[in-house]
C-alpha cells in the first residue's frame, strides 16, 4: 500500500492553484516557522527527524544545513535542485505539477534555517509544464504576502528566482549547477571547498533536491519523532518510487521506506509486462547497479539495497524482462553518459565515449573477445579519477552488466548477436 | 539588431534578479531561441551587450547546452527520448518510424519545412514511456495510432 504524505493532494487537478493548496494545509508550516522556531531550532529538528537527501546520495539533509558558516560575512544561498535528469527518475515532476506550493514551502523554510534571502529554483529546461506552475506558484506566494520583503511582519525577507537550466544532466550534481547558474558551462568543482561553505559566487550555499524540500512542512507541522516513526531506522520517512520498464502498471509510487520490492514490481505495478520473467532490475536510477531476479526480496531503503549490491539513488525502479539484450542495455546507458559527460576530467571525457564505441561495436555483431576485459579496464580507470560522481555512474552499468552477465557478452562476441533478440516496437493502439 | 527591443528589456529585467548579470546568460539564451528557434553569434553579441558581459562567455554557455542550437529546424521539433525506459518499450521504433513516416532524415528539416526528428536523452518521462517532446510539450504513452494522429494534427495546424 502507498503511504502518502507528499502525493496526498497531487491527483488534485486544482492543487496547484494557491487557493486550494491553503485548503489544504499549505503555508501553515511556513508561518508557524515564522512565528515560533528559531533557526538553529529549525535544523535541529530537520536532525532529529532523520531527513536524508531525495536526490541520489542520501545525505542527512539537517547535517547539510549545519555546516553552513555561523559566523559568514558573506550572503546564504539555497538553492532548490530540480535538475531531475536521472535516466528512470520523473519523481520530483510528480511534485513541481501536481503539488508546486508543497516546493515552495520546503523551499523558504529551508532557506529560513540557514538564513538565506534570496533562494534560487533551478529547474532542468525541458520541465515546461513543471516551470510554469512553479513560477506561478511562487508569485502567486508573493501576492500572498508568504514572500518578499518583512514576510507576514517577521522581519524575515526571501525572494525566490526560477532560473531554467539549458538542458545538461551535469547540472544535477550540486557544483554543476552552481557553475550553471553563473552563468558557466555546467562544469563540476573539485570539493572542497563544499558549496555549504564556499558555493554559489563564492558564498554559502545549500542545494537540496526538490522531495528532500517538500519534507519539511510535514516535518514542521507533525513533529521530528512523528517523521522518525516512519521508514526504517536509519531510513526515515516515505520516497516517491518512479518503476519504468517492462511492468503492467509504471507509475510513481510514494512508499515507506523500507517497502519490499518485490511488492511494488509485483503489486503496485501489476507484475512484469506481458507475464515473462524477470531478468533484472536497476533500483536507483541508470547509475546504480543491476540486481538479479534473486535480490527481489531486498527492502526499499538506502541500507537493504546497499547490501544487495547496489544502491537505492535517485529511488528510479527499471524493471528488465528476459527478452531483452543487456549488451543493448549498456550500449544505451553508455551512449548517455558519453553525451552528459562534460569533459572537465579526461578519464570521463575520454573513457565514456571508448566504453560507447566498443559496446556498440559489440552490439553491431563486430565485438572481440578482448573488448569485454578492455571495457572493465576503462571503467577502471575511470572510476575514482574524476571530481564528479558522473564518472564513476558511467562505470557502474558497464561493469554491473559484464559481472552479472558476462555469457550475454561472450555470446554476442562469438555470435555477432544478440542472445535475445529485444527489438521492442511501439503498441499499435 | 536582430533580437527585439522587448526581448532585451526583458534579458535585462531578468538579469536583475540576480546578485551578478552573468547569471542571466541561460535565461538570455532561452528569451533569443524563444523568439528565434536558433541561436546565432549576432544574438550572442547582443546578449553579451545587454548584459555587459564578453561574447565569449555567452558562445561558451550557449554551446554546452543542448536547448540551444544554432541550427534551424522544422516548425515541429519533434525530440524522442532514446533512454532506456522508453528503449524498453520501443522508442527506437518510435525513432525510425517517425522517420519514415515524415521520409526525413534524423536532425533534418523535412521539405515542406514542418518537422524536425531528433533523439534526445532522458526527458524525465520514464513512467509514461515512449515519449517525444515536441515544441515544449510532452507527448507520452505513445503507440502508433496516436503518433499518426499527432502528426495529422500538427500538419493541419500547418
Amino acid at each position: 500500500m502507498e503511504t502518502k504524505l507528499l502525493t496526498q493532494f497531487v491527483g488534485d487537478p486544482q492543487q496547484h492553484t494557491i487557493e486550494r493548496a491553503i485548503e489544504h494545509g499549505a503555508y501553515q508550516a511556513w508561518q508557524k516557522v515564522l512565528k515560533e522556531i528559531a533557526p538553529a531550532a529549525l535544523i535541529q529538528i530537520v536532525k532529529d527527524s532523520g531527513l536524508r537527501g531525495r536526490g541520489g546520495a542520501g545525505f542527512p539533509a539537517g547535517m547539510k544545513w549545519g555546516f553552513v558558516p555561523k559566523d559568514s560575512p558573506k550572503p546564504e544561498y539555497l538553492c532548490c535542485n530540480a535538475d531531475e535528469s536521472e535516466p528512470g527518475t520523473c519523481k520530483d515532476r510528480v511534485l513541481l505539477e501536481g503539488d508546486p506550493h508543497a516546493v515552495v514551502e520546503g523551499m523558504m523554510i529551508a532557506s529560513y534555517a540557514i538564513g538565506c534571502h534570496t533562494a534560487f529554483f533551478y529547474i532542468r529546461g525541458e520541465y515546461d509544464v513543471s516551470q510554469v506552475r512553479m513560477s506561478k506558484a511562487i508569485d502567486a506566494a508573493y501576492a500572498k504576502g508568504f514572500l518578499g520583503k518583512n514576510i507576514l511582519g517577521s522581519g524575515y525577507d526571501l525572494d525566490i528566482v526560477v532560473h531554467r537550466g539549458g538542458g545538461a544532466y551535469i547540472c544535477g550534481e550540486e557544483t554543476a549547477l552552481l557553475s550553471s547558474l553563473e552563468g558557466d558551462k555546467g562544469l563540476a568543482r573539485l570539493k572542497p571547498p563544499f558549496p555549504a561553505v564556499e558555493g554559489l559566487y563564492n558564498c554559502p550555499t545549500i542545494i537540496n533536491n526538490v522531495e528532500t524540500l517538500a519534507n519539511l512542512p510535514h516535518i514542521v507541522m507533525k513533529g521530528a519523532q512523528w517523521f522518525a516513526s516512519l521508514g526504517t531506522e536509519k531510513s526515515k520517512g516515505t520516497r516517491i518510487f518512479s518503476v519504468s520498464g517492462h511492468v503492467k502498471k509504471p507509475g510513481n509510487y510514494e512508499l515507506e521506506l523500507g517497502y519490499p520490492l518485490k511488492d511494488l514490481v509485483y503489486g503496485l505495478a501489476g507484475g512484469i509486462l506481458d507475464d515473462k520473467p524477470l531478468k533484472a532490475i536497476i533500483p536507483g536510477g541508470s547509475s546504480t547497479p543491476l540486481l538479479l531476479p534473486d535480490k527481489i526480496d531486498t527492502k526499499l531503503d538506502f541500507e537493504s539495497v546497499a547490501a544487495a549490491g547496489s544502491m537505492l539513488g535517485s529511488g528510479a525502479i527499471i524493471v528488465i524482462h528476459e527478452e531483452t539484450c543487456i549488451v543493448w542495455v549498456a550500449e544505451i546507458l553508455a551512449h548517455f553518459y558519453m553525451h552528459e559527460s562534460c569533459g572537465k576530467c579526461t578519464p570521463c571525457r575520454q573513457g565514456t565515449g571508448w566504453m560507447y564505441e566498443i559496446l556498440r561495436r559489440i552490439e553491431a555483431g563486430r565485438g572481440k573477445m578482448e573488448d569485454i576485459d578492455t571495457l572493465l579496464d576503462i571503467a577502471d580507470n575511470i572510476e575514482g579519477n574524476t571530481i564528479c560522481p558522473l564518472g564513476d555512474a558511467a562505470a557502474v552499468p558497464v561493469i554491473s552488466t559484464i559481472k552479472l552477465f558476462r555469457d550475454e557478452y561472450v555470446y554476442h562476441i562469438e555470435h555477432g548477436k544478440c542472445k535475445v533478440q529485444s527489438q521492442f516496437k511501439l503498441r499499435a493502439k | 539588431m536582430i533580437l527585439s527591443d522587448s526581448a532585451k528589456l526583458q534579458i535585462s529585467q531578468t538579469a536583475k534578479r540576480y546578485p551578478k548579470a552573468r547569471s542571466a546568460i541561460l535565461p538570455a539564451l532561452h528569451v533569443a531561441y524563444e523568439e528565434h528557434g536558433y541561436l546565432s553569434d549576432q544574438m550572442y553579441e547582443e546578449i553579451a551587450q545587454v548584459l555587459d558581459v564578453k561574447f565569449i562567455e555567452v558562445a561558451e554557455a550557449a554551446s554546452f547546452y543542448t536547448m540551444f542550437p544554432k541550427a534551424k529546424r522544422g516548425k515541429y521539433l519533434i525530440q524522442v527520448c532514446r533512454n532506456i525506459s522508453c528503449a524498453l518499450l520501443g522508442s527506437h521504433h518510435l525513432t525510425a518510424y517517425l522517420l519514415d513516416k515524415l521520409n526525413v532524415e534524423l536532425g533534418e528539416i523535412t521539405a515542406d519545412g514542418l518537422f524536425t526528428v531528433v533523439e534526445v536523452e532522458c526527458l524525465g518521462s520514464c513512467t509514461t514511456a515512449p515519449m517525444m517532446q515536441v515544441n515544449a510539450h510532452y507527448y507520452e504513452n505513445l503507440t502508433v495510432e496516436k503518433v499518426d494522429r499527432l502528426i495529422d494534427e500538427f500538419r493541419s495546424r500547418k
